[in-house]
């Protein structure tokens, strides 16, 4: 007993922080929302038993948040591929020692580590102003831009362009990756006179499948979570005509203005299966085109 | 006959394979620059437009491409300080105050955590790795509530704990991961030796460790910083007396302002607030570029 105190001591003095953390804030609120999702509760009166009838409601009656799952699906759809992809063109323009690559790193990199900031969120309102940036620029080509911010038509576009606009971090990781191509197999391509979409595919895609899956988790998960730049573009309600009412808006908007504890929390449990869901689909489809370099067979 | 001839044609073509290589890496490294250029100019172009907004008198920011303000205008910082009844200095303060001691937490109580998984051997440390894994993948909005509910009990809301104290809980996995990932690249053998000159496992930390990992403590501190810095969500829930606010929640009071007027003063308080995100980023580019390429792959 003695040496099997001895032995754990160091380690759980160690981790003690985390375990407390873990403990009282993430598996024990994990729980706590799980049965707060079957209760009805404002604060107030003590929370109160109702089974699934959250659930039911969400799913029978509630539009919101049937608006809300169309909107952040659709932004996850369009944001994800389209900032990966964008990602990798730029990784692939930057590698094999171009000349300033620090300048250009640096560059790309910059909006990612701002983006985030209430700022951005805010000048980006601006830029889609009526007359902001983005119509004067079309302007100079003839073009009569949108009304971008209050036609629900557009607005999730404005979002859109701020995700891409972020494609930084996995455009390192890219590049990390496309570093550990081997030379070699491009130059016996090029003898073999594989042109460059050949190459491409034959070479670039096979061989970067598992960072190309890593970044893929990675930024659908942001994705999924993303908060502040729908709320502060939305004006804090998914307007115009929740058009923009992410699934994380709609969660903080019953939870603290409604002060619907027990709704939201059956929010926040959906939207934690639908992550884990998503995740477990990308893993599940990843063995028919990620091999990793070590395996066998 | 034969046989010379064709050593000779496979020699032209070896060479004229190179040359026409060369050429093409030519034209294809030229057409890179300017898709290159290209894009990053449009990718900085907000920012910069951003900057020369927030020079310019609110009747010349609209309705124009232009970078150049027609005068340099310093009354939008003046007036944007004071703008709000509260003034910039305090939300500045607020923000300064709440961040270092976050930045502090992280550190301390994420290398802890890393070091017990990448050093120590102790009962259920598999489990727990495992455990602190999945919470990667939790979204912030699942502990919300009961998180919310738990610091309204303690009577929290209103003060700068909820923000600060989950800090010194190890709350950030990503940190955890990302020294783990560094600490194993040290080599054992420092450890043992230390061991076997009878070093308790805090002081192999505190004088091995430590030392020789200040890049990734470094890296941490400064995507905790960042993080920090722009946490929205956090402080929008549990600060509601505008004395108290940081300055991502003062930013947004311009939005909610009637009189629209603002614009000049907004910008301009939008680029001090990014000013200190933008001086790390400018002096710890290499650390950060490294830390991301490190957690993301190996």
């Amino acid at each position: 007993m003695e040496k099997f105190f001895r032995r754990n001591f160091a380690g759980y003095a160690f981790l003690a922080p985390w375990l407390i953390g873990f403990f009282l804030l993430a598996i024990g609120p994990i729980l706590a929302s799980l049965y707060l999702s079957f209760t009805k509760y404002n604060i107030v009166r003590p929370p109160q038993w109702i089974g699934l009838d959250n659930y039911f409601y969400m799913f029978e009656f509630d539009d919101r948040f049937k608006k809300a799952l169309q909107v952040t699906f659709t932004f996850v759809t369009i944001s994800v591929p389209a900032k990966l992809i964008f990602a990798l063109g730029v990784a692939m323009a930057l590698d094999k020692g171009i000349r300033a690559i620090g300048w250009y790193r640096a560059l790309f990199y910059l909006p990612s580590i701002l983006g985030g900031s209430i700022a951005v969120a805010i000048l980006w309102r601006q830029l889609f102003n009526y007359d902001g940036v983005v119509n004067s620029a079309l302007r100079l080509v003839g073009l009569d831009g949108p009304y971008w911010l209050a036609d629900p038509k557009y607005s999730l576009w404005t979002l859109i362009v701020l995700a891409v606009w972020q494609f930084g971090s996995p455009m390192l990781i890219f590049l990390a990756g496309l570093r550990a191509i081997p030379q070699e197999l491009y130059e016996a391509a090029e003898i073999d006179a594989a042109g460059p979409v050949r190459k491409f595919f034959a070479i670039t895609v096979p061989l970067l499948a598992p960072v190309i899956f890593f970044n893929l988790v990675l930024q659908m998960i942001e994705a999924f979570k993303s908060f502040s730049g729908a709320f502060i573009i939305s004006g804090g309600s998914g307007a115009p005509l929740d058009s923009l009412l992410f699934f994380t808006v709609y969660l903080y908007d019953e939870a603290f203005s409604y002060l619907r504890m027990g709704y939201a929390s059956a929010l926040a449990w959906v939207l934690l299966l639908i992550i884990a869901a998503f995740t477990a689909i990308a893993f599940w489809t990843s063995k028919y085109w990620v091999h990793y370099e070590n395996e066998r067979g | 006959m034969t046989t010379t001839l064709s050593i000779s044609t496979t020699a032209l073509t070896a060479k004229q394979y190179r040359e026409a290589r060369a050429r093409r890496a030519k034209r294809a490294g030229l057409l890179k620059h300017v898709f290159l250029i290209a894009t990053s100019l449009i990718m900085i172009y907000p920012l910069i437009w951003m900057i020369s907004a927030s020079f310019k008198p609110d009747n010349q920011i609209f309705g124009s491409l232009s970078l150049w303000p027609a005068t340099f205008d310093w009354d939008n910082y003046s007036q944007g300080w004071n703008a709000l009844s509260v003034s910039f200095t305090r939300f500045f303060w607020n923000s300064t105050f709440v961040t270092v001691l976050s930045v502090i937490g992280n550190v301390i109580s994420c290398s802890f955590a890393a070091y017990a998984f990448a050093r120590l051997e102790f009962t259920g440390k598999n489990m727990w790795f495992a455990l602190m894994m999945m919470t990667l993948m939790v979204p912030y909005h699942v502990v919300l509530i009961p998180q919310y509910l738990l610091f309204l009990n303690l009577g929290w809301v209103n003060t700068y704990l909820p923000l600060i104290v989950p800090k010194f809980l190890a709350g950030e996995a990503f940190f955890i991961f990302l020294m783990i990932q560094f600490f194993r690249q040290l080599p054992r053998e420092l450890d043992e030796a230390a061991m076997i000159d009878g070093c308790s496992p805090f002081k192999i930390y505190w004088a091995i460790i430590m030392p020789l990992s200040l890049p990734a403590m470094a890296t941490a501190a400064i995507f905790s910083f960042i993080w920090t810095w722009e946490d929205f969500l956090g402080p929008l829930v549990y600060l509601n007396k505008i004395e108290d606010y940081t300055v991502p929640l003062a930013l947004r009071m311009f939005l909610s302002q009637d009189g629209a007027s603002q614009y000049g003063p907004m910008f301009a308080m939008s680029i001090l607030s990014i000013l200190p995100i933008f001086l790390f980023f400018i002096i710890f580019q290499r650390l950060i570029i490294r830390g991301i390429a490190m957690s993301g792959l190996k």
